[in-house]
């Protein structure tokens, strides 16, 4: 069993593109594919549903509204009326961050409205959503490396890792805004006096501090048990050939540790691209740390059918994202699994 | 056979989801006015459910007991939601949307009051459903009145108070420019002058409206269009920026929210400190409060007399798909009577609508700031009523924030506030 | 070491040298780790330390800075299960652990057999079928909530525990079928084809070889998906019934004695509760995963 199996999960990542073998039993290609169609089909049904009616519903009720205006103010009853179909125009609103006039029309948003806020909440976004991931990544692999160690108090490590993932998010904002108060415990401790939630750098890092806290278990712990599918056996041989530890970590860790990173990673960058109870606590938005999703709930209280267009952006925003990220960057679950079916079948 | 089975889920969800959204009609605020539900009901009577936001001190359960207990045929369901006031209004809003007969009568935060008028989801308190308010503080209906018509029913009320240190300043200040003359002594004692809620949330709205109506300006005019291009609007803006480039507002000032500029006087590090009337019992009685004996309070300051406060609280209202309209206004004067407003005051520290409590010996005897806090509220000016109220807020809040910081000038973040708030009510 | 005279000895003293040069090496590494796994414990725990400090102070003493316990008291625990003002904490944590109970087994159940079909079966559309669950996680959650609850409303569902459920299990699955079929794709699919020849159906063949070699991956994604559960507020906190709510709806509800108030001392002693069952789960699959793993090594 053990030498059989041993190098295996070593060649599924050289594998790569090409199909090694098909079936050798003489059935016709196409027919097995549509046998293998049919099974998987049953066997996606439950998840394709369930993502169906709370997710797409959603989303597709939210394109609806999107082409729809928002209500606007009757000004003889003082009342709200239906806004009518509105085009593309909530779309072209936010991206040229246009308003409306008070004698019709549109004008620059001014400061102060939500619509003159997309794109700096776009560049925040983008800033939180790299700074975060690159240090959990970082932190999170680190983590993973030493937890995967053998030594006595593992088990208290593993254990305590999880405490910061396991505190619910609106009590970790909680905390830390407690903890970055002015008279607060961090700027006793380290001696300082920063207005941590009262200038945009301070606070841009509270979030971003918070943020890392919290979520570095989960990288961990997702890159902890990649590490921990590859055989000892490997370093051992690597070892044997007088590999040093940095290129053992570069050539048999990183690449074999690849496809449970690259989901981390894209799980992650996909969570940090729609990051708000943390910000929408800690400093309310103030500081230039206005995510898209804090200017969605804030826009959802002024009017329904913009927000579901601004929802609609970040949809699309997080998409390219998402594509560029299996695209080029080999998150990419499909080809290499594809790959590996069709090598064994 | 030939098209991949797997398929066939998708293609369903997509009918169900497109059928539904078909259903759910646009769910967000394409509402006409709801004429007929507001005809409606008018005299059902049954058992109905009050929903409010957390009953921090526990005194709607018994007003509760006692009404079923009287009512044994209209019985109230307490409805209790969360702490936190926007997630109050958006459970709200998510009921009425779905026209939801459960909701018969709502707490409504002041602020909110005419964005759910003009939406009409509230019962007009008019004809059949009169509500006499004849008894209570004019400010607090004024913040239940929407385009002339009362909506909601004041229930409770509060005015911002001025906490003085009475060891260090013997008479505290009636003016804004002499509390500015009196940081002196602040410097003298190594400690912040004055400090508010700054912090870009709802209280830099309460604070910054305060600061310019007590300078003579206002945010509205009376037909609800922003007037914020006046040399008063400038004056009281001004005087919250300059005080915070002087310093008399300490550099934290702008991290501060209620609690941490209460934390900030307790602990003896401010002189004075504009907030509710809840500090009051914790300053007095807190053990690690540094003030307990020397906490003095008046009416905050205004430009050549007390200042107008911006006004909280909240209001009754009837929700226009009830189904029991009739037990709803009965309820609704159970919980505005004397008698209801009385047991607030004195189990909730929850300041009353009726003016005549405020100088009820045995109340003042129990909370000895209410004389004050009554030439506070008579002062009042609401927060802004309007429809729009979450743009207007936001518009005063980045703005203001700003403005303070000095990183705009007065002149200019007036002007965008200005110009934001017209942007909001010219509609999308 | 004393005798450096003869050459044998000389020999042996060097082997010595080179052997506990060895050592030194070794005992280094260990030492270096126990650095890092100190410096770890430290990162994660310091602020939940604070938490727990101020967990056992005094409300008047909210906001004392010193380090160590003061003004200890209890009261903030019997505050957060305190019954008499409504609050339901107790009630809420059974919520959380059961909901976050059904999340997890439903959601890796269903996410297996999708993990397993998109890892090892050929069929058409297998990017459609990726993207679309991909895409699934890319709407923001905040704009998912007024739809849903519509939707809910119309079927009479409202503030029930199917309607916590669902939306979680939509929102766990995603990571859970890629977590899953990234493990999948791992996995030596030789051992299920010999079982086979052994004459095991494939269904037998998966269940008895595959998933006990799976089984830390399952394990690890299981801990991700109730965590991801227990954490779930924004949907919880529109569409739960004081019947159903979970936990972190409950800690939003916890109120000051008086308005404003920030009663930061209860707050922090639910997180303290909260997270004590999270620990103790975690210790008690700390076993199964490394079961699980060093089986995985051993093959």
């Amino acid at each position: 069993m053990a030498t059989e199996v041993g190098p295996t999960p070593v060649k599924a990542p050289a594998s790569g593109g090409a199909p090694i073998h098909h079936g050798p039993k003489g059935v016709g290609e196409d027919n097995k594919i549509l046998s293998q169609g049919k099974w998987a089909s049953w066997l996606l049904a439950p998840t394709i549903i369930a993502l169906a009616v709370v997710i797409i519903y959603p989303i597709i009720s939210a394109i609806v509204m999107s082409f729809q205006k928002d209500a606007g103010l009757d000004p003889a009853t003082g009342l709200f009326t239906a806004g009518g179909p509105a085009g593309v125009q909530n779309y072209v609103n936010w991206i040229a961050q246009q308003c409306s006039a008070p004698a019709g029309g549109t004008v620059a948003c001014p400061p102060g409205t939500l619509g003159a806020q997309f794109w700096s909440a776009t560049a925040t976004t983008f800033f939180f959503t790299v700074v975060t991931v690159a240090f959990e990544t970082v932190l999170g692999f680190w983590m993973a490396m030493i937890m995967a160690r053998a030594f006595k108090g593992r088990s208290l490590v593993r254990a305590a890792v999880l405490v910061p993932w396991a505190i619910p998010t609106a009590v970790t904002a909680k905390l830390w805004f407690f903890i970055f108060a002015f008279e607060g415990i961090a700027n006793k401790l380290f001696n300082t006096s920063i207005l941590w939630t009262g200038s945009e750098w301070p606070a841009k890092w509270a979030v971003v501090i918070a943020d890392v806290w919290k979520t570095t278990p989960f990288m961990a712990l997702l890159i902890l048990a990649g590490l921990q599918m590859i055989p000892a056996e490997v370093y051992e041989a690597a070892k044997v050939d007088g590999a040093t530890a940095w290129q053992r970590f570069r050539l048999i860790t990183l690449p074999l540790v690849k496809p449970a990173l690259m989901v981390a990673i894209l799980f992650r960058t996909l969570d940090a691209l729609r990051m708000f109870d943390l910000p929408y606590i800690l400093t309310g938005g103030a500081n230039n740390t206005t995510t898209l999703s804090i200017l969605v709930i804030n826009q959802i209280r002024q009017g329904f059918n913009a927000a579901a267009a601004l929802s609609t952006i970040t949809f699309i925003i997080i998409f390219l994202v998402a594509f560029i990220f299996v695209r080029f960057l080999g998150a990419n679950v499909v080809e290499q699994s594809g790959a590996t079916g069709k090598g064994k079948k | 056979m030939k098209t991949p089975k797997f398929l066939l889920p998708v293609a369903t969800a997509g009918v169900l989801a497109l059928t539904l959204s078909a259903c759910g009609g646009g769910g967000g605020g394409g509402t006409t006015a709801g004429g007929g539900d507001a005809e409606a009901g008018l005299d059902g009577r049954g058992p109905i459910t009050y929903v409010q936001g957390k009953d921090n001190s526990n005194v709607v359960r018994p007003l509760i007991a006692k009404w079923n207990a009287a009512h044994p045929n209209e019985k109230v369901t307490f409805k209790e939601q969360t702490d936190q006031a926007d997630q109050q209004h958006d459970d709200l809003v998510q009921h009425f949307q779905a026209k939801d007969a459960g909701y018969d009568v709502v707490d409504v935060d002041v602020v909110w009051t005419a964005e759910f008028a003009a939406k009409g989801w509230l019962q007009p308190l008019k004809d059949k459903m009169a509500f006499d308010t004849s008894a209570m503080l004019k400010p607090t209906v004024d913040s239940g009145t929407y385009k002339g018509t009362l909506y909601a029913a004041p229930q409770t009320s509060d005015g911002a108070l001025l906490y003085y240190r009475k060891d260090l300043v013997p008479t505290p200040p009636k003016t804004w420019d002499e509390m500015m003359s009196m940081c002196s002594i602040a410097k003298q004692n190594n400690i912040g002058c004055y400090g508010g809620q700054l912090s870009k949330y709802e209280g830099l709205t309460v604070n910054a409206s305060e600061a310019i109506n007590s300078a003579g300006g206002s945010v509205l005019d009376k037909d609800g269009k922003p007037s914020l291009n006046t040399a008063e609007a400038k004056a009281g803006l001004e005087n919250l920026a300059k005080a915070y480039a002087d310093g008399n507002i300490p550099k934290e000032g702008i991290t501060f929210q209620e609690e941490l500029s209460r934390q900030a006087f307790q602990s003896g590090k401010l002189l004075f400190l504009r907030n509710w009337p809840y500090v009051y019992n914790l300053a007095t009685t807190e053990g690690s409060s540094a003030v307990k004996d020397k906490l003095g309070i008046a009416p905050i300051p205004g430009k050549d007399g007390p200042g107008a406060s911006s006004l909280g609280g909240h209001n009754l209202a009837v929700s226009v798909y009830s189904k029991n309209k009739a037990t709803a206004l009965d309820f609704l004067k159970f919980m505005t009577s004397e008698e209801t407003e009385k047991f607030y005051a004195t189990q909730g520290s929850l300041a009353p609508v009726l003016g005549s409590l405020y100088t009820d010996a045995a109340l003042v005897k129990k909370l000895p700031y209410l004389p004050v806090l009554k030439t506070s509220i008579e002062n009042a000016v609401p927060r802004p009523v309007t429809p729009f109220y979450p743009a207007v807020t936001k518009a005063i809040q980045e703005n203001a924030y700003s403005a303070i910081k000095g990183e705009k000038p007065v002149d200019s973040a007036l002007s965008d506030m200005q110009k934001s708030i017209e942007s909001a009510g010219a509609g999308s | 070491m004393t005798a450096a005279t003869s050459s044998a000895t000389s020999l042996r003293a060097e082997q010595d040298r080179g052997r506990r040069k060895a050592q030194n090496k070794e005992k280094w590494a260990q030492g270096r780790t126990y650095i890092s796994a100190a410096v770890i414990l430290i990162w994660c725990l310091a602020p939940a330390y604070w938490m727990v400090v101020t967990a056992f102070r005094e409300v008047g003493f909210t906001y004392d800075t010193s380090i160590l316990p003061t003004h200890v008291t209890l009261d903030n625990f019997n505050t957060a299960f305190d019954t008499s003002f409504g609050n339901r904490f107790g009630q809420a944590l059974l919520n959380s652990v059961f909901i976050g109970g059904v999340v997890t087994l439903v959601s890796l159940i269903i996410g297996v057999f999708a993990a397993y079909a998109l890892a090892r079966l050929n069929f058409r559309f297998k990017y459609m079928v990726l993207g679309f669950i991909l895409g699934a996680s890319m709407f923001p959650g905040v704009a998912l909530i007024t739809p849903l609850f519509q939707l809910f409303t119309n079927i009479g569902w409202m503030g029930s525990y199917q309607a916590l459920i669902i939306p979680n299990i939509s929102f766990v699955l995603p990571l859970t079928v890629y977590t899953m079929t990234s493990f999948f794709r791992e996995m030596p699919w030789e051992l299920e084809e010999s079982a086979r020849v052994d004459g095991c159906t494939q269904g037998q063949a998966f269940r008895k070889v595959i998933m006990p070699l799976a089984a830390p991956a399952i394990f690890t994604t299981a801990i991700l998906a109730f965590i991801s559960s227990w954490n779930e507020f924004l949907i919880a906190s529109q569409l739960s019934s004081d019947a159903t709510q979970p936990v972190t709806v409950a800690i939003a509800n916890f109120a000051g004695a008086q308005p404003n108030q920030i009663p930061y001392t209860a707050i922090m002693a639910a997180g303290t509760i909260v997270t004590i069952p999270l620990v103790i789960l975690v210790l008690v699959f700390q076993r199964k995963i490394v079961a699980g793993l060093t089986a995985g090594a051993v093959k």
